[in-house]
């Protein structure tokens, strides 16, 4: 029985890496009596795949991982039962059995959206670089990669910016970032505001994947592959975020 | 050093925190998760001013003090406690404690960013010498003065437990209190006594430190007076008539009494030893004559097996690990050892959880060994460790350490057998009387391995890791002259030059410059402390990372405080020289010290007392306590000392360590 599971990760536990997070939900799942499925082979790992990695600071009201479960479990108790079992931080909200032959996250992510902080910038400053940013069409960012340097133009990974208000420390930015070919992160995404300019307390709001051509939420996409609606595994707030999605 | 005043806000009754200004560094720091707490297992029990605070500290980075179980077990024995409370803290790393220093944020606990200096006591966990100046600074971040004559009744008191402290003396000027041994009940008497101390309103300092001095297995340096004549310590003598000349080590005498820790901690972020832990003894008789750990914690004391397998059945269900140590400091050796990790994998096949990987932190060196190796790796078989600890027999004679080669060619037979592919070998260089002859042993036995293995993969090989021997307080070697840096850098560059030829080897050793620092700490007298103050001064913290440590720091401080590398490390102490632990008592009389000293250059093993008559060596008659072995016979195998008298042949050879009773007269300080 495969699960699409959607979690959030906000606090303190936002410092932990990735593969932190990993091991965490590994523990939580055998605390919480969910018989996980393993590999075969000289050395079993439990059959859990994660989405795209969050960078450590960053909080998140859209986690996904799949888990395959060797032993059915009652959905309906699931994210509880799951959550209690999680360091504070870490709830999980929604879970969907996926249909066959649903991409994994890491294929189907294509966007993300953000709020960002941004620090070194007024807010009329700030709208003014990103309208300028949006304007271009080029924008270099020059990456390290192992040593290697590399010059990509990342105006096609920035979908949307929206200067929201103040916050404490900066100002709000609401981003729209591209995960799929051409991206760019967050903190990439801040020093191209201008000079000095730094991230400051980030969250991610919404990963999406692209099923033909509709935006939905990764659980929507796992169960009906987006042809079709559905009630029956995911709630009503998840059903009108892929329809409001899907729609707007 | 430093000025760091205490920047905090206030969170009414439940005390002080900073964490407000460390959150918002901690997205310019490394691995940020060591500082956040959270971790299952953590007793968030409030800070009440009422009671007494402890602050256990870790004197090193968050992943290699968390797991350390000595702490963990005390931490929650002070929490089950009305009149005592408990946090931990580890040391920053270098790059939040630059933020801390420009930010003024003190050294906190990391269940409520408590800063340090609220605490009433301040503990460390001392495992390792390079780790002092650590302590230093630790102190020093909490705004708390480094020095014990510094101290008001505003400051905690500073103490220190673990298996460094049987030779506190380096640190006499920085510690108010020492813990000796088992510290399961010596914290909760301390408790009490500070609570009590509390509850009166007094504020004489002194005098509490007085009346904890009288706890058994307490000592208070600054009670004491060291004597010298010279370069010699003559004494180190109580100040007062009330405070015992000799201070004795603690032992528990059941450790069915202590089934802790009951709750381990699940950490959020990786560490060095991410599993469950079960201790099911706690000693060893075994009598490697170089190991320090084998002689402070005798007897041997076994915990039942129902109590193991009980903790470790709850342990793995509430923590949700998939691993589990055995640990003591030779498991193979616990009574029954191989039914118990049976049950315990029977356990597990039941549960319905996933595969159970169940680890022995050594092996013995034998086809028993590998046998219980083989029923707890089920599945991967990569690697198998193993510790001959020296090249040859005449070696492992000296050292009692009574693995014949046949020993070793048997169990690693065995285990390319069944399937592993690579053995890791452990050794140490510089021993008591160590010829080229025995250093290349090491390499001959490396080659050795490899060749059996090819009877079995083309992909054998064996790693071959070499230290460099420290000797010990309260060991046979503590009267042994340390090799110098330069003679273990040749002994090493032997093995490489021998191995390189060698298909299949491939050679490890530890940094001979780290040796000899760990070797001025380690047997030194209270003239060091300055020594340590100016390391930490200029910047020698965290001397147990390579990319760190810095031996000229360590030379540089020995000369400007006209103290000589000579006297303190490389010298071969006399029998009637009085040695700075003297007035500590690890159990061991010092005589039994001195023959067992002896029988190793005369290459005379001894073998376990667990299944022979008693040597005498103080541990239990001393205390009117006994091993607690579930059986009286030695376990199944025969091997290292437990199958015969071939163990205890006399070799005949000379040894080159030449002992006097005349005081020696080189290198001398001035």
């Amino acid at each position: 029985m495969k699960l699409r599971v959607r979690f959030t990760k906000n606090g303190r536990i936002r410092f932990i890496s990735h593969r932190d997070v990993a091991r965490v939900f590994e523990r939580a799942l055998r605390i919480g009596g969910a018989s996980v499925a393993y590999s075969e082979g000289f050395s079993p790992r439990p059959k859990i795949s994660f989405g795209l990695a969050l960078s450590v600071g960053f909080e998140s009201d859209a986690e996904y991982l799949d888990v395959d479960l060797a032993a059915p479990v009652d959905l309906e108790a699931f994210p509880g039962r799951l959550t209690e079992s999680l360091p504070d931080g870490l709830v999980v909200e929604a879970v969907a059995p996926m249909l066959p032959g649903t991409q994994s996250l890491q294929q189907a992510i294509v966007s993300c959206d953000w709020n960002l902080e941004i620090i070194g910038l007024d807010e009329a400053a700030l709208a003014q670089s990103v309208s300028e940013l949006l304007d271009s069409d080029e924008v270099l960012l020059h990456r390290d990669r192992k040593g290697k340097q590399t010059v990509v133009d990342v105006r096609p990974a920035v979908l949307s910016l929206k200067v929201v208000g103040p916050t404490e420390d900066g100002v709000g930015l609401a981003a729209s970032l591209s995960t799929d070919q051409v991206t760019i992160r967050p903190d990439e995404l801040a020093p191209l505001l201008g000079e000095n300019v730094e991230l400051g307390r980030a969250r991610r709001l919404h990963q999406w994947t692209n099923v033909d051509g509709l935006q939905l939420e990764p659980i929507a996409a796992a169960t009906d592959h987006g042809r079709k609606p559905h009630v029956r595994d995911i709630g009503p707030d998840e059903l009108v975020a892929a329809q409001d999605a899907a729609t707007g | 050093m430093s000025d760091t005043r205490v920047s905090t806000e206030s969170t009414g009754s439940a005390g002080r925190t900073v964490w407000p200004q460390l959150e918002g560094l901690l997205h310019r720091v490394s691995k940020p998760a060591r500082y956040i707490g959270g971790e299952l297992g953590a007793a968030y029990k409030a800070m009440d001013a009422s009671q007494i605070n402890w602050l256990f500290v870790y004197p090193d980075t968050y992943e290699i003090g968390l797991p350390n179980q000595g702490l963990q077990i005390l931490y929650e024995i002070i929490n089950e406690r009305s009149d005592g409370r408990a946090d931990r803290s580890y040391a920053p790393w270098t790059d939040l404690e630059a933020l801390m220093r420009s930010n003024n944020i003190p050294l906190f606990s990391v269940e409520h960013h408590t800063p340090a200096a609220d605490f009433d006591v301040l503990a460390f966990n001392l495992s390792a010498e390079l780790t002092y100046t650590n302590l230093l600074n630790c102190v020093d971040l909490a705004g708390v003065p480094i020095r014990t004559d510094q101290r008001t009744m505003e400051h905690p008191l500073v103490m220190a437990g673990g298996h460094c402290t049987y030779n506190p003396e380096p640190l006499a000027d920085f510690l108010d209190v020492v813990v000796l041994g088992d510290g399961e009940e010596a914290v909760g008497e301390i408790t009490a006594v500070m609570y009590e101390f509390k509850c009166s309103g007094s504020t004489d300092r002194t005098g509490l430190l007085r009346e904890l001095s009288h706890l058994e297995g307490v000592y208070v340096p600054s009670m004491y007076i060291a004597h010298y004549d010279g370069p010699h310590l003559k004494a180190v003598e109580p100040r007062f008539n009330d405070v015992p000349e000799v201070v004795r080590k603690r032992t528990v005498a059941d450790l069915a009494d202590w089934p802790y820790p009951k709750n381990q901690l699940v950490p959020l972020t990786e560490v060095v030893h991410d599993r469950l832990s079960v201790e099911v003894f706690r000693g060893c008789t075994r009598g490697c004559r170089f190991c320090q750990a084998g002689m402070i914690t005798r007897p041997v004391r076994e915990r039942p097996a129902d109590q193991v397998r009980t903790m470790v059945k709850k342990g793995l269900d509430r923590s949700g690990y998939d691993e589990v140590t055995l640990t003591s400091l030779s498991t193979a050796d616990m009574s029954g050892i191989d039914g118990v990790v049976k049950d315990i994998m029977n356990d597990s096949d039941s549960s319905g959880a996933g595969p159970l990987s169940v680890s022995l932190p050594s092996l013995r060196v034998d086809a028993f060994g590998v046998d219980i190796a083989a029923e707890i790796q089920r599945g991967r078989r990569t690697g198998l460790t193993f510790a001959p600890e020296a090249g040859t027999w005449r070696m492992r004679q000296i050292i009692n350490k009574l693995i014949s080669e046949d020993d070793l060619y048997e169990a690693v037979d065995a285990a390319y057998s069944q399937g592993w592919k690579r053995m890791k070998l452990y050794f140490l260089t510089g021993l008591p009387s160590e010829t080229d002859e025995d250093t290349l042993g090491i390499a001959e036995l490396g080659k050795n391995c490899v060749e059996i293995g090819k009877k079995y993969t083309k992909r054998a090989s064996t790693t071959v890791s070499v230290g460099g021997f420290v000797p010990k307080p309260f060991t046979p070697f503590q009267w042994f002259g340390q090799n110098t840096d330069i003679e273990l850098q040749r002994k090493i560059g032997l093995l490489r030059d021998t191995t390189r030829k060698m298909r299949g080897v491939e050679l490890k050793w530890h940094d001979p410059k780290a040796t000899l620092a760990e070797g001025i700490t380690a047997r030194g007298d209270r003239r060091l402390g300055p020594v340590i103050e100016e390391v930490w001064r200029r910047g020698g913290t965290f001397q147990e990372w390579s990319e760190h440590f810095d031996l000229t720091l360590w030379t540089e401080a020995m000369a400007k405080h006209d103290l000589s590398i000579d006297w303190y490390v490389y010298r071969h102490r006399n029998e009637d020289e009085v040695l700075p632990w003297d007035h500590l008592d690890a159990g061991l009389h010092k005589d039994f010290l001195w023959t067992d000293w002896m029988d190793a250059l005369d290459e005379v093993g001894l073998p376990d007392c667990r299944w022979t008559p008693c040597y005498d060596c103080g541990a239990c008659t001393g205390y009117g306590i006994e091993h607690v072995v579930a059986s009286a016979v030695p376990p199944a195998g025969g091997s290292q000392g437990t199958s015969g008298p071939r163990q205890l042949a006399v070799a005949g050879g000379a040894v080159p360590v030449s002992i006097g009773r005349a005081p020696t007269t080189q290198g001398l300080p001035t």
